[in-house]
């Protein structure tokens, strides 16, 4: 029985594109810089569910500082941020601050309640979708990472492993800003002060 | 996608096939065996065999890779490498042309980075003589 020996051939786009979709090839890590507050554009509003079936919406925390942190758990850099913004949560809460995170694992909670569990997550977390992640520029290198404002505005993006100084820097410079005044300026929503 | 290389193969016949694949520079996939539970595996699986029979699938040696973002070294694949596919062609198996599908599942990274778990065609064509 004699052996051939043939290639297949991959498409070049499998070959060399594999990650090309959403990346354009290479990922910079911003620096922690705050955004000035007049470059900063509304977070868009989102309606998610969390792991106890409540409904959750980004506008529900208009009046706080908020880390909003898409994830998944079989991304390794995200694990690394988890604990961080744990402890973020932890010595935060009391002042007007928030943990979100996404989770965009295509197996749902199945995958992602076992591992919320398993580290003992202190904040809410909800599972994305294509249209929350399209909301957000599309989502597609993880972890990616919002910090926003009081008035709902997004005052920095990390996109890959931050440093951990970065964003506890930024939330303190966003917790220190002054409240917003609530207004009901044309084409602005409302601003309510404090979570409801 | 590209034309699928031919290949002339009696029936009965032991084949293999090698299946090039290339990263992109600065990231790497988890090997099909990961270093880490949670991390997903490179996999090929086969879903229409043709006249072939078979399909097993042999990986190239892992790297074991430190990042930032781990504490010990991960099993990857960077760079160009290749998967060795095992198969036979059917001792009954019609003459003529045809196509083995399967799908390649990765799930890629850079140093800092990761990206959400994709699936590529993957076609071996072959000709039963």
């Amino acid at each position: 029985m004699s052996a051939f020996r043939f290639s297949a051939i991959l498409s070049t786009a499998l070959a060399l594109g594999l990650f090309s979709a959403g990346c354009g090839g290479t990922v910079e890590v911003k620096a922690a810089s705050l955004k000035a507050e007049k470059e900063r554009k509304t977070a868009p509003d989102f309606t998610l569910k969390d792991a106890d079936g409540k409904v959750v919406h980004l506008s529900d925390y208009r009046g706080k500082v908020v880390i909003l942190d898409f994830w998944a758990t079989w991304c390794g850099p995200c694990r690394i941020e988890i604990p961080w913004f744990m402890d973020l949560q932890r010595r935060n809460r009391d002042r007007g601050f928030e943990v979100l995170g996404v989770a965009m694992d295509d197996e749902g909670w199945e995958v992602v309640k076992p591992f919320l569990a398993e580290l003992g997550v202190n904040y809410r977390v909800m599972v994305g979708d294509d249209l929350t992640a399209q909301m957000y520029g599309g989502v597609d290198a993880l972890p990616t990472t919002f910090l926003i404002d009081k008035t709902g505005k997004i005052a920095a993006v990390h996109v890959g492993l931050a440093s951990r100084k970065d964003f506890e820097n930024g939330v303190e410079q966003l917790l220190q800003a002054p409240a917003p005044v609530a207004s009901a300026g044309a084409g602005e929503p409302v601003v309510s002060l404090g979570a409801k | 996608m590209g034309e699928p290389a031919k290949v002339a193969a009696a029936r009965g016949a032991a084949v293999e096939a090698r299946i090039p694949v290339t990263v992109d520079a600065g990231f790497h996939v988890n090997s099909n065996h990961p270093s880490e539970d949670y991390l997903i595996p490179l996999k090929l699986t086969w879903t229409s065999l043709g006249a072939l029979e078979g399909g097993e699938v042999a990986y190239p040696p892992a790297k074991a890779e430190k990042y930032e973002f781990a504490d010990k070294p991960l099993s990857v694949l960077s760079g160009a490498f290749s998967l060795t596919v095992s198969f036979k062609v059917a001792a009954n198996a019609p003459s003529g042309p045809g196509v083995a599908s399967g799908k390649l599942r990765y799930q890629a990274c850079n140093s800092n980075t990761c990206f959400p778990p994709k699936t590529a065609d993957v076609s071996v064509a072959y000709q039963v003589q």
